[in-house]
């Protein structure tokens, strides 16, 4: 508790410095601003936006994160409220009761609750991630090899089959990532696998080129193609942008409950907001007060989702920073910004390098306060982004999506994977593929088995190490029951399809 | 990269239990890349290392995309894919050509200039827009101001053309 709170104040230390205030304003402004874009949610935010800090130093750019990925989550409720094209799944709830309060000009205060309730979520969540990460810590040095191994089974699992609609799709969805993640040279031996004696191959594929490629330029295709079926449409926020005294009754019950569900569930390695998010709504609609309003603008079922997605996105940092394991894609892509400066996050950065991960846990105190602040003063410019026409906005996407491969690697065979992971992209989404098995599978994939060759090694080839450990054991039977389930009870991938 | 099959399918009613051919080849292209794995892992030398050697994991893998070609198979034999709606190949032809004239050009030392406004403006052209010259120059100053906030104040450096070199 005590050395929580030291490290703590350490952490506002380092993130109250006036170059790393500037730094968590940028971001939160940065993330915003590309978040609010139609079509873009936090993750592809976070890879678009990687290039901004490739030339920082680590701490600095670390920050600059912490304000990217929240403002991201913020933009992408704003534009879910105000065009009715959710970036991505986890706004989806907001979108339903927001989007009707828009139209019913109500606009201002479903963008007020949203900003309020992922304050008090984020918060609160923030909190529970800096006294649960060194608990977490402490559980985690014990970990052997087998033990990380069988964690890794677990997210691998949840994030793709149990989850999902359909585990055959997202599975071969992660099949996709665990395959492009063996691409390049084998770090044990050397050996090069799946580069066709191709030399840039050799290096990997490189986990922003393909979510880059995959999100912006598969959305971009994707979009294009269905452009003849319908216009979306922007709702102008008319009207007082303050919540009245009815609004603040009614919305901080379900911030609360949103919290409550989103940051435990986040926590827990079981892939992304999505679960949280339609939880919540499906809480508020059956404990509200006004069940006539639901599905006509309902405030609560704007404020409890919220609530829920930015819990729950404070909630993957536990796993994230304790133990290195994105259980989502905007996870993953935090996870590829550590990689980019050669830091791995888990138990030893915590004892390595205190003063980065603390600066980064209070800066996401201070960019949720700047979130605050910001945001519902500029939201009349957050608006005119969205109304930027759609020729230009997809043509400026794409330009600013090769950007950061032409920075990076100035190659054809790198840019052509990018557009080739364009395609991909965009037939997954034709073929209703999800998109984040892919990512943490490539990123996971050369983790879990390293892991793996570790545990047998020092069992001298032994499999039965694995079941030995108890940790070890626990996991792998989880994931086992994870990945049954989903088969055995078909009807639980589908309770998200009857909420509507 | 790894499906092969092309966009532009004709939109199917829900409850169709006819087979769905673009189901059908996306399970053949699974099946192929578990192939190709086995083919890449058994070139590898046999390790002699106690554990795992380089070729376990590509196998395992191997493994895991052919059960899951079965099972997508299986899905689509049975029209069990969620619906579609009909989509336009050609603008998705143009952004494609537009990336495509984007890597020949930096291909070719062309720059990072005029390589984005070849990709801009195929994207806008893709999104309706019919004003290729206004577009020309919207993009070729846009990706100007782009090249020198990056370039010179954020000291990232991108390729140099013809363009670049006058700034």
């Amino acid at each position: 508790m005590i050395e929580t709170f030291a490290a703590l104040a350490h952490g506002m230390a380092v993130a109250v410095q006036p170059v790393n205030l500037l730094y968590a304003l940028i971001g939160v402004f940065l993330g915003t601003a590309v978040g609010v874009l139609p079509g873009i949610g936090p993750a592809l935010t976070v890879a678009l936006l990687l290039p901004v800090t490739y030339k920082l130093d680590p701490g600095g750019s670390l920050i600059m994160f912490a304000g990217i990925y929240y403002g991201g989550m913020y933009g992408g409720s704003t534009t879910a409220i105000l065009i009715n094209t959710p970036g991505e799944s986890a706004s989806m709830a907001t979108a339903l009761e927001g989007n009707k309060m828009a139209k019913a000009g109500r606009g201002g205060p479903a963008l007020a609750t949203s900003a309020i309730g992922s304050f008090v979520a984020g918060t609160i969540a923030t909190i529970g991630l800096a006294f649960l990460a060194p608990w977490l810590v402490d559980v985690a040095v014990k970990f052997g090899p087998e033990d990380y191994f069988a964690l890794m089974c677990v997210a691998f699992v949840t994030v793709s089959a149990t989850f999902g609609d359909s585990p055959i799709r997202g599975l071969t969805s992660l099949f996709i990532g665990l395959t492009l993640g063996l691409v390049g040279i084998d770090k044990l031996t050397g050996q090069a696998r799946l580069a066709f004696g191709i030399p840039e191959l050799l290096d990997g594929v490189e986990v922003t080129t393909l979510a880059v490629g995959l999100f912006a330029v598969g959305e971009a295709l994707y979009v294009a193609s269905r452009r003849h079926h319908a216009e979306e449409k922007l709702e102008p926020v008319r009207g007082s942008l303050w919540m009245t005294k009815e609004d603040w009754k009614r919305s901080w019950k379900p911030w609360l409950r949103g919290t409550m569900f989103g940051f435990p569930i986040g926590a827990l390695p079981a892939g992304g907001a999505e679960i949280p998010t339609f939880l919540s709504y499906s809480t508020e609609k059956r404990l509200t007060k006004h069940p006539e309003e639901f599905g006509k603008g309902a405030i609560e079922g704007v404020a409890g989702p919220e609530a829920a997605n930015n819990a729950s996105a404070a909630g993957t940092l536990v796993p994230l920073l304790t133990l290195g394991l994105p259980t989502s894609a905007t996870a993953a892509m935090m996870l590829a910004g550590f990689q980019q400066y050669g830091l791995n996050p888990g138990p030893l950065l915590f004892a390595e390098r205190p003063d980065l991960v603390w600066g980064l846990i209070a800066s996401l105190f201070i960019a949720n306060v700047m979130l605050l602040v910001l945001n519902l003063p500029l939201v009349g410019l957050w608006v005119r982004l969205l109304a930027i026409p759609q020729p230009w906005l997809y043509a400026g996407i794409l330009v600013f999506a090769t950007m950061g491969t032409i920075a990076a690697k100035p190659s054809v065979v790198e840019l052509s994977m990018l557009a080739g992971f364009g395609v991909m992209g965009f037939l997954m989404r034709r073929f209703d593929f999800p998109i984040a098995p892919v990512v943490v599978g490539l990123i996971l994939g050369p983790i879990a088995e390293s892991q793996l060759r570790r545990a047998l090694q020092i069992s001298l080839g032994d499999p039965l190490t694995l079941v030995q450990s108890p940790m070890s054991a626990t996991l792998l039977a989880i994931a086992l029951i994870a990945l049954v389930a989903p088969f055995v009870l078909k009807g639980l991938g589908r309770f998200k399809a009857s909420e509507d | 990269m790894t499906t092969d099959s092309t966009p532009g399918d004709r939109p199917r009613t829900r409850g169709s239990r006819g087979i769905d051919r673009a189901g059908v080849v996306i399970a053949l292209a699974l099946a192929a890349l578990a192939g190709v794995l086995v083919w890449d892992a058994s070139r590898l030398p046999a390790s002699m290392t106690y554990g795992m050697g380089p070729q376990a994991m590509p196998i395992v893998v191997a493994i895991g995309l052919a059960l899951l070609a079965i099972g997508n198979l299986i899905d689509a034999l049975r029209g069990n894919l969620p619906e579609r709606e009909s989509a336009d190949p050609k603008p998705v032809l143009l952004i494609l050509g537009g990336l495509a004239l984007l890597i020949a050009i930096i291909g070719l030392g062309g720059g990072f200039i005029l390589a984005t406004s070849a990709l801009f403006v195929a994207t806008s052209a893709a999104f309706g827009r019919r004003a290729i010259l206004a577009d020309s120059v919207i993009a070729l100053v846009l990706t100007t101001l782009i090249y020198l906030a990056f370039d010179k104040l954020l000291t990232l450096s991108l390729p140099a053309g013809p363009l670049e070199r006058l700034l």
